[in-house]
């Protein structure tokens, strides 16, 4: 950089934007390629015969593509009944989350108790013991309700909430101007009437953040489901394609179908809910 | 206690409508009451004391004292083995993702046309579900087939045998887990575009240059960003286990170089069913990372910079 800048008159101010433009774009595209060349490879590998999987040196186009490995996953392992146990999960949690979260962030944001900043605090401070201290009570008290093999230790915590997303959707809800709340008691709104019909609606980008983060959290989630659930019919997507691997440890290609096929949906999400998604982990970023 | 006699003070002082209110407030936010003592002081307390217990979960429990954890300490190689790989993996890879992280956020921060699409093109891999990342880089890493070494074949460098080597399975996962630095790089570059322009611009008018610019304007500022991200990260990699789980193999791969302390936990637990032994193992884990927490809390002072505006702007 400092022998660079006795050039700099020479280039002028365009020719140093352009300089500039054209350093920045290369490295832009080399860190693209780094990013982007294991996609590449798994979707590659994705469309490739046994044969093709195994060239060396490898493919990089396969020709013919075989298509038919996509259905072939379908076949070979019950990756539908996958797909729709993840969603019906994911479901379950996004009404849980926004249930629960939304009522708790109104209680923090909104209305005044004692004790309400002490609470708060020790909400945040959850956030800081890692969950695995809880992990074997927790499947004790699950198995001892008879509930291993079922989704109800994957649902139920979420109508308690989850701190990060009571944070997100509270400092939000701290950020819409008392005076409506007030307007509307005068009116002879009761509490309920403020929460449901002024803050709920104000609060719905907030409440986007929610179901986003929610819907990527449980589609990849992987440790829980492998504690909880032992019937193959019951598997989510992530589990499945790990017992995938241990069974068919050599067909590679099939197991790269099957995970595009994973990560199609979150994928999805991301390219809708970007701008949302992006901007809720700046929060998340500010935060410290 | 003290707090309780707080409590019960303050609400003898509150007028009848407060008193609503307040029994309102404890209303709404009871779902997380009840889940913090259901799903999380309870089990809390609960793995406390079942750390002086062996258990199988069938049948009862068997108080042991503190047998569990003088095992844990003095005769169990997989635990010292689970202690190493860890650390050794957060003194890889928690300075690496700063570094990348931030350098990635600084191209990212660059007023070019179309840099949305490279900041997509960045972050898409952090999107990628754990179980499919893994899947793919243990499938990129592969000996004689993979990508990598096809790829450093080209240059006439023989490579290793990554997941099958001990040696490399931790470099292996350093690397999966980089691929995801998309995740961090975004938080660093929302801290890059707090940073107020006036400071670059009065350092210009100074005659600074674009790496002294970097090091005395861009670093500081960011520094509560990287505290924060060091705390989670730190208890992020304590966790790491999806990955270790498919890379490296349920039992932490060959010589157990892959075996996580979150993997030998699980491996205890709920594979050998030794409950009052994982407990112990997660209760020893659990005060190390807060008192590392709370050393990074306490070094905070002499790095990181808070300016008092933008502190009580928060």
């Amino acid at each position: 950089m400092m022998s660079r800048t006795g050039h700099l008159p020479r280039l002028g101010l365009r020719g140093l934007r352009r300089f500039n433009n054209i350093s920045g774009y290369s490295v832009l595209m080399v860190l693209a390629a780094l990013f982007m060349i294991p996609l590449y490879w798994m979707f590659s590998t994705a469309l490739k015969s046994p044969q093709q999987t195994f060239a060396i040196p490898p493919e990089w186009v396969p020709a013919p593509a075989q298509w038919s490995n996509f259905a072939k996953v379908f076949d070979e392992v019950p990756f539908a009944r996958f797909y729709v146990n993840t969603l019906f999960l994911v479901f379950a949690n996004i009404v849980g989350h926004l249930v629960s979260v939304t009522l708790v962030a109104y209680g923090f944001a909104r209305l005044r108790f004692p004790g309400r900043n002490v609470l708060f605090l020790v909400m945040l401070s959850t956030l800081m013991i890692p969950y695995h201290v809880t992990l074997v009570p927790r499947f004790i008290m699950f198995s001892k309700l008879g509930m291993i093999n079922s989704y109800w230790p994957l649902i139920l915590p979420a109508f308690t909430g989850s701190p990060f997303l009571i944070f997100l959707v509270r400092q939000y809800m701290m950020s819409i101007p008392f005076d409506l709340d007030e307007a509307a008691y005068i009116d002879g709104a009761n509490r309920f009437d403020v929460f449901w019909r002024i803050i709920l609606p104000l609060a719905r980008p907030a409440l986007m953040l929610v179901v986003v983060f929610t819907f990527i959290d449980v589609w990849n989630d992987f440790l829980q489901p492998l504690i909880y659930l032992t019937d193959p019919d019951m598997f989510t997507v992530s589990l499945g394609l790990s017992f995938f691997q241990g069974a068919r440890e050599t067909n590679w290609n099939l197991l790269m179908a099957g995970s595009v096929l994973a990560m199609i949906p979150p994928l999805i999400l991301f390219f809708f809910a970007q701008k949302q998604l992006i901007g809720g982990i700046s929060v998340e970023g500010l935060k410290g | 206690m003290t707090a309780l006699t707080r409590l019960s003070r303050s609400w003898t002082q509150l007028s009848a409508s407060e008193r609503r209110e307040a029994l309102a407030g404890y209303l709404f936010i009871s779902p997380w009451i009840v889940g913090f003592v259901v799903f999380f002081f309870g089990p809390i307390v609960a793995s406390f004391v079942l750390s002086f217990t062996r258990w199988n979960i069938v049948g009862s429990p068997q108080w042991v004292g503190l047998s569990n954890y003088e095992r844990i300490f003095t005769q169990d190689p997989f635990f010292r083995k689970a202690v190493t790989v860890t650390l050794k993996y957060a003194a890889i890879y928690l300075p690496l993702e700063v570094v990348f992280g931030i350098l990635i956020a600084v191209v990212l921060n660059q007023k070019l046309r179309g840099i949305g699409v490279f900041r997509t093109m960045y972050y898409m891999p952090y999107i990628v579900p754990k179980v499919a990342s893994s899947l793919v880089w243990v499938w990129v890493l592969n000996p004689r087939y993979g990508l990598l070494n096809t790829m450093l074949g080209w240059f006439g460098i023989e490579g290793p045998s990554w997941l099958a080597d001990p040696d490399w399975v931790l470099p292996s996962i350093v690397m999966m887990s980089l691929w995801g630095v998309g995740g961090s790089a975004v938080i660093y570059l929302a801290g890059l575009q707090n940073v107020p322009a006036q400071l670059y611009e009065a350092a210009s008018v100074d005659g600074a240059n674009r790496f002294q610019k970097f090091v005395r304007i861009t670093l500081p500022m960011l520094t509560p960003t990287i505290f924060f991200q060091l705390v989670l990260g730190l208890i992020g990699t304590f966790q790491t286990f999806t990955p270790a789980f498919i890379a490296a193999g349920r039992s932490g791969g060959p010589l157990q170089s892959g075996l996580f302390y979150m993997l030998y936990i699980y491996n205890r637990s709920f594979e050998s069913m030794r409950m009052g032994y994982g407990a112990a193992l997660a209760w020893i884990m659990t005060v190390f990372i807060m008192i590392l927490t709370v050393l990074v809390f306490r070094s905070s002072k002499y790095w990181v910079y808070y300016e008092a505006e933008r502190k009580r702007t928060r």
